[in-house]
């Protein structure tokens, strides 16, 4: 990946990095530059390997890996995720194995989830980030619930809930922010607004200015945070996380990103994005943007750049082949987990 | 033993259930302060206190969704949704999401919520405070669904939906939550999944009905004692898992079943037992399958004792059946 001139550059001196991240800032961002590195290599073989027909189905979090990766590294083992579509990187940061999420890819016998919900929707309870459904917005207010368990119980742990800009019109949206406010819970709401709820704009969503000026009226703080700038969306993320960790009650955190590849593998954006929004997009790269940041303050040299590329590339390919082959789950498991075991209340 | 009416002896069994296990927590509207608008949660909002005898705002979907959240943590929520009627905003969270966790996660994420509703007419409560669309949740692979029809039962069969590990629907058949008394066992005397009630042994005919349905059905029984004609009831108390065995053995007994329930008629509870006997017990039919239910009409306010199935017509409906063979 050579540095984009178009690129818009990270708008930080070393020393503002420092006094947002601390002082091993170089160290942290070298981490997060290799996991969006990681994302990436990850999107564009699973983007060719379903053109092949390899995997039946993906969605590409492309643009989206600096909120990913900078949730991932920000949050602790007690933090719990309820993901979106497109946070699939945040289990990995948090420690899911990769080759187990190319068996989900697969939908096969060594998928946790069975091979029963579709590609992009792992499970990974040893990280904490729960099982989603394809709907949208269901999953703010039961993020909400688990906040409440987490006080119950006297617990460490903050609970973030994940959604794209079009989950902002949704009942649970409304519902979710609204519970969470009036019982002060240790929650984050993070909306990651790509801009696009498939082909509807964010004009077309809301007549409010920002997503996040709605916090306020449910009776909570709302940051908009720039989504492809991973400086700014740690160190949101941290003061979020410190004063819910703190009791000081929920947050809405929007994070402007822009959506570089389409909706799904099954999503043609030709047919409404306006002509200028790729080199829009371009331009808002969050890989892009903090590999230039790091050449600049020496960090990063080209050279070391493409390494970590290749190695990503390495891996992902590499997970790649110890999935594919795996056989497709047993039939029998068809009515397994429908119910507990042992307790079956199956009618057949 | 006490003598208890049903809506006390779920407000027993609730009570037991929070005593024996902290993790179990109620939400819902007007549950707390006010002890809920049938008093199913009386006095729990004093013994418990705020953080576990939860009024919550009012968003059934919110209601649900945290529940969920709840139960995915490890805590054991009872929701209470004030009148089924009133469930459809959060159908979302129990069909796609409370009834779907288990599967979808390959068995990572159980999510046991249970979900206590009154539902069914007879209270002068109109198109939105009578419905019964039980059949809306039995056709949802992954929920359970209970109705009980004895405050013994009430309290059994709730206690062992707390203590599950799936998701139930709870249904409290309103119309006789204080119409009927009873003796109720003390302690955690819990009533089984999948059982059904024999509530009165005859040979003539099987007639089946569930909850609110029981007392006129038995008043039917009685009614054809009378003219000779012996009626056996069973109440399946369970809906899902149900008691096929119950059901298909009365009827190979009998040889004639009529099954009742106030929900509609159309894709009703009723076709899925005429369809279970059909496959089961056709040989041993003597007449055919009836079926006595609600109209196939949204639930009427000033109609609504024309709406519902009464002993007449249920007595009816089995003299029809004794005598076509």
């Amino acid at each position: 990946m050579s540095p984009d001139p178009s690129v818009v550059p990270l708008p930080y001196t070393a020393d503002d990095v420092a006094s947002l991240l601390g002082p091993d800032w170089p160290e942290l961002l070298r981490t997060g530059y290799r996991w969006m590195r990681l994302g990436r290599a990850l999107d564009s073989r699973m983007q060719g390997l379903q053109r092949q027909g390899r995997v039946g189905f993906y969605g590409a979090a492309t643009g989206q890996e600096a909120v990913n990766v900078a949730t991932g590294l920000a949050t602790l083992r007690d933090d719990w995720i309820f993901p979106g579509l497109r946070e699939q990187l945040v289990a990995l940061v948090r420690g899911h194995s990769l080759v187990t999420y190319a068996h989900h890819l697969f939908a096969d016998d060594r998928d946790p989830g069975r091979g029963r919900n579709m590609p992009c929707h792992p499970t990974a309870r040893e990280v904490q980030y729960v099982s989603m459904s394809s709907v949208i917005g269901t999953q703010i207010s039961q993020a909400v619930g688990l906040a409440y368990g987490l006080r119950q119980r006297a617990a460490p742990g903050v609970s973030l809930a994940f959604f794209g800009d079009g989950a902002t019109s949704s009942n649970d949206f409304h519902a979710g922010l609204n519970f969470a406010a009036v019982w002060h819970l240790p929650v984050l709401f993070c909306c990651a607004n790509n801009q696009w709820a498939i082909s509807v704009p964010t004009s077309r969503q809301t007549g409010a200015r920002t997503f996040a000026t709605k916090a306020a009226e449910y009776g909570m703080p709302g940051w908009s945070v720039d989504g492809t700038d991973i400086v700014a969306v740690w160190a949101a993320l941290r003061g979020s996380l410190a004063r819910a960790r703190e009791g000081r009650g929920p947050e809405m955190l929007e994070f402007v990103t822009y959506r570089m590849t389409p909706h799904s593998s099954s999503d043609d954006p030709s047919r409404y994005q306006p002509p200028d929004w790729s080199a829009r997009a371009l331009s808002h790269d969050p890989v892009a943007r903090l590999e230039a940041w790091l050449r600049t303050s020496g960090v990063l040299d080209p050279s070391g750049a493409e390494a970590i590329g290749r190695e990503c590339d390495a891996e992902v390919r590499s997970a790649v082949e110890a999935a594919e082959g795996t056989g497709p789950p047993l039939p029998a498991s068809l009515t397994e987990d429908v119910y507990a075991p042992d307790r079956s209340g199956s009618r057949r | 033993m006490a003598e208890l009416t049903l809506v006390q002896a779920v407000n027993r069994g609730l009570a037991e259930a929070m005593r024996a296990d902290a993790d179990v927590v109620l939400l819902g509207e007007d549950i707390g302060v006010n002890g809920g608008v049938f008093r199913a949660t009386e006095g729990l909002y004093k013994e418990f206190g705020e953080s576990r005898v939860i009024d919550t705002p009012l968003s059934e979907t919110g209601i649900v969704g945290t529940a969920i959240g709840m139960a995915l943590y490890g805590l054991k929520p009872i929701a209470e949704i004030q009148f089924m009627d009133f469930i459809y905003p959060a159908f979302d969270q129990i069909v796609s999401e409370l009834a779907k966790f288990r599967y979808r996660s390959g068995g990572q994420f159980p999510c046991h919520v249970v979900i206590r509703t009154p539902y069914g007419g007879g209270i002068k409560g109109g198109l939105y405070h009578s419905q019964s669309t039980e059949a809306y949740f039995c056709h949802t692979a992954g929920l359970k669904v209970v109705v009980p029809s004895t405050p013994a039962d009430a309290k059994g069969l709730l206690l062992t939906a707390v203590h599950d590990e799936d998701p139930v629907i709870f249904l409290e058949p309103k119309r006789i939550y204080r119409a009927v008394t009873g003796e109720v066992p003390d302690g955690d005397r819990r009533v089984p999944f999948g059982r059904a009630r024999l509530v009165r042994e005859g040979s003539d005919v099987s007639l089946f009905a569930y909850g609110a349905m029981v007392p006129p059905t038995v008043e039917a029984a009685e009614a054809l004692a009378v003219e000779g004609i012996h009626a056996e009831v069973i109440d399946p108390r369970t809906l899902v898992p149900l008691d096929e065995a119950a059901i298909v053995s009365s009827v190979e007994k009998t040889g004639r079943a009529v099954i009742v329930h106030e929900a509609a008629r159309f894709c009703g509870f009723g076709g899925e037992v005429a369809a279970l006997l059909a496959e089961k017990a056709f040989y041993s039919l003597k007449a055919p399958i009836a079926r006595v239910t609600g109209y196939d009409t949204p639930f009427p306010y000033a109609l609504e004792n024309l709406y519902l199935p009464n002993a007449e017509r249920i007595a009816a409906a089995a003299r029809t059946a004794v005598r076509a063979s």
